[in-house]
C-alpha cells in the first residue's frame, strides 16, 4: 500500500515542477467556460428552464464538468499503448507491483495536482464573472465529492481497459481516439443526457459514461435530489466494481499473450 | 522547386507506410468520423429544443458547421502538431531535423501528414450541400473560387496559431495541456458570433480568430451581409497569422540547445 501513495506522492510533485504553465491553462478554462455560458444563454434564449434546468443551472452544470473532467482526465490508455509499443513494458511487469494498479495511482497522483492547481482556482476564477449557482448542503458537496471519486475510478478503468485492449491489437490509435469522442459525448460533458431523446436517454442507461460526468454535475446543481442522489452514486459504485471483472479476464490473458517487440 | 519534389517524395513515401496498415488507416478514419459526429449531435440535439440561436437557424448553423469542416480538414491533413513537444523536443527528434538541408517546419509538417484527414471535408461539403438546398441559397460560378480563397484563409489561420502555440516549446521546456484545450476554443468560432459577450467576440476576432474559419466566412455564403468586412479580411487575417507564426517558429529554432539525448 506504502508503494502506491508514494507513486501518488510522486507524480503528484512531477507535476508541480511543470505548474507555470497551469496558469494559462487556467485563463484557457475560463476562456471556453465562458463561451459555453453564452452559447447556452443563446441556446435558451429567453425561456426560464429546459429539461427542468435552469440557466443558472446550466451555467454551474457546464463550468463544474470541465473542471471535474480536470480532475478524473487521465491518458492512462495512451501511457500503456506506448509502453507496450516502446517494450518498456517488460521491464514494468517484472516490478514488484501491480502494473495496472501503478498505472491508476499515477493517474490519481494527476488527477489531484490538477484538482488543487487548475480546476480550483479555475473555478474562483470562472465564478468572478459567471453567475455560478452552489448548494448550501454539506450532503450535496459530500455527495458530490463522493460521486466525483467514483467518476475518476470509472474514467481510470475504461482508459485500463482500453489500455490493456492494446496488448491483443498492437496498434489501436483509432480505437483510442474513438472512445474519448464517445466518453465526450455520452457521459454529459458537452450536454446534459436530460437533453437527449428519450430512446437515447434509455439506450445510454446500459452504459457506464453517464456515470462519468453527469451524474456528479447533476448532483452539484441540485438537479437531482434525494432519491435520484442516492441512486446516481449506487450506479457509479455498481460501475466501478463491474468494470473491474473485464479488466482482470483481459488482464490475465494480456500477460500470456504479451509479445515485447525489442525494447 | 527543390520543396516541391521533396514535398512528393514524402507523399510517396506515407502512401506505402499507410497501405500497409490498412485496417488502422479505416478505424482512423471512423474516428476522425466520430468526432465530427460529436458536434453534429450537439447541434441536432439543442435544436431540438429551441428553433432560433439568437435569430440564427438551425440550418445555417449546421451550413456554418459543414464550412468549418473543410478548412479543419485540410488543417489536420498537414499541420498535426499537437505531440510536437513529446515527439520533437522531449525526445529529441528536433536534432535529426535541423541537420537536414531543409526548412525546419517544411519537414516537420511533411513527416506529420495525415493525409487521411481530407476525407473530413467530404462530410462537410456533404452538410454543406444539405443545409444550403434547405436554406435555398444562390450560387454564382465565381462561389467556388470565393470559397477555396476563404478555406485557404482559414486553413492558414489554423496553421498559425497551432505552429504559434507549438513553438512554446522552444522557449519553456515543459509539457503543455494548452493543446487540447485550444481544440475546445476553436470550436467556438462555429457559433455566430454576436451570441458572445464583446470580450469573447473580441478574443476570437483579433486575439485567436476562429471566428475567421467558422462564421466569418460561412456568412458569406449566407447572404448576411453584416458581417462582409470580414469575410475578405479573412485571407488578410490568415497569411498575417501564418507570417507571424512562421517567424516565432523561426525566433524558437535559434533558441533551441537540445534536450541532449
Amino acid at each position: 500500500m506504502g508503494k502506491y501513495v508514494e507513486m501518488v506522492r510522486i507524480r503528484f510533485l512531477m507535476m508541480l515542477a511543470y505548474r507555470t504553465n497551469y496558469y494559462t491553462g487556467i485563463l484557457i478554462y475560463a476562456i471556453n467556460i465562458a463561451a459555453y455560458y453564452f452559447l447556452w444563454s443563446a441556446i435558451y434564449g429567453g425561456k426560464s428552464s429546459m429539461q427542468g434546468m435552469s440557466l443558472g443551472q446550466m451555467t454551474t452544470y457546464v463550468a463544474i464538468s470541465w473542471l471535474a473532467r480536470a480532475f478524473y482526465f487521465n491518458n492512462l490508455d495512451r501511457e500503456i499503448a506506448m509502453e507496450i509499443r516502446d517494450g518498456k513494458v517488460a521491464v514494468e511487469l517484472i516490478r514488484p507491483y501491480s502494473y495496472l494498479g501503478m498505472k491508476a495511482v499515477q493517474g490519481l497522483g494527476e488527477g489531484l495536482f490538477r484538482l488543487f492547481f487548475l480546476s480550483l482556482p479555475g473555478l474562483l476564477v470562472v465564478s468572478l464573472f459567471l453567475p455560478l449557482q452552489f448548494p448550501g448542503h454539506a450532503k450535496t458537496w459530500l455527495s458530490f465529492g463522493l460521486s466525483l471519486l467514483f467518476s475518476f475510478i470509472i474514467f481510470s478503468e475504461l482508459n485500463l481497459l482500453a489500455g490493456v485492449v492494446t496488448f491483443f491489437t498492437f496498434r489501436n490509435e483509432g480505437l483510442l481516439r474513438a472512445k474519448r469522442f464517445i466518453i465526450d459525448l455520452f457521459s454529459g460533458l458537452i450536454l446534459p443526457l436530460s437533453f437527449y431523446p428519450d430512446w437515447a436517454q434509455r439506450a445510454m442507461m446500459y452504459f457506464p459514461f453517464q456515470a462519468i460526468s453527469y451524474i456528479p454535475s447533476m448532483i452539484i446543481t441540485e438537479s437531482f435530489k434525494g432519491a435520484a442522489v442516492r441512486d446516481g452514486l449506487l450506479l457509479q459504485a455498481t460501475w466501478c466494481i463491474v468494470l473491474l471483472f473485464p479488466i482482470g479476464w483481459l488482464w490475465r490473458a494480456a500477460k500470456k499473450r504479451l509479445v515485447v517487440q525489442g525494447g | 522547386m527543390f520543396y516541391v519534389s521533396v514535398f512528393f517524395q514524402y507523399m510517396a513515401q506515407y502512401m506505402k507506410t499507410k497501405l500497409q496498415y490498412r485496417a488502422d488507416l479505416f478505424v482512423e478514419w471512423l474516428s476522425d468520423f466520430m468526432a465530427q459526429a460529436v458536434n453534429l449531435v450537439f447541434l441536432l440535439v439543442v435544436f431540438g429544443h429551441t428553433t432560433l440561436l439568437h435569430g440564427w437557424s438551425r440550418d445555417e448553423i449546421l451550413f456554418i458547421y459543414g464550412f468549418f469542416l473543410v478548412p479543419y480538414a485540410v488543417f489536420g491533413a498537414f499541420f498535426n502538431l499537437w505531440d510536437f513537444n513529446e515527439r520533437y523536443i522531449v525526445q529529441g527528434e528536433m536534432d535529426r531535423v535541423l541537420t537536414r538541408p531543409l526548412n525546419s517546419l517544411f519537414q516537420i509538417v511533411l513527416e506529420r501528414m495525415e493525409l487521411e484527414s481530407l476525407l473530413g471535408a467530404v462530410p462537410g461539403l456533404i452538410i454543406m450541400l444539405y443545409a444550403g438546398s434547405r436554406l435555398s441559397l444562390s450560387f454564382h460560378w465565381y462561389d467556388v473560387f470565393v470559397f477555396i480563397l476563404l478555406v485557404i484563409g482559414g486553413v492558414l489561420i489554423y496553421a498559425g496559431i497551432f505552429i504559434s502555440l507549438a513553438t512554446i516549446s522552444f522557449f519553456a521546456d515543459a509539457r503543455t495541456s494548452i493543446m487540447p484545450m485550444m481544440y475546445n476554443i476553436s470550436s467556438y468560432g462555429r457559433y455566430p458570433i454576436d451570441i458572445y459577450h464583446r470580450v469573447i467576440r473580441y478574443i476570437l476576432t483579433w486575439v485567436l480568430p476562429f471566428a475567421f474559419v467558422g462564421v466569418y466566412p460561412a456568412s458569406y455564403f449566407l447572404d448576411k451581409e453584416e458581417w462582409y468586412g470580414y469575410v475578405f479580411f479573412t485571407p488578410v487575417v490568415g497569411a498575417v497569422c501564418f507570417a507571424v507564426s512562421v517567424m516565432l517558429w523561426n525566433a524558437g529554432v535559434r533558441r533551441y540547445r537540445g534536450t541532449g539525448s
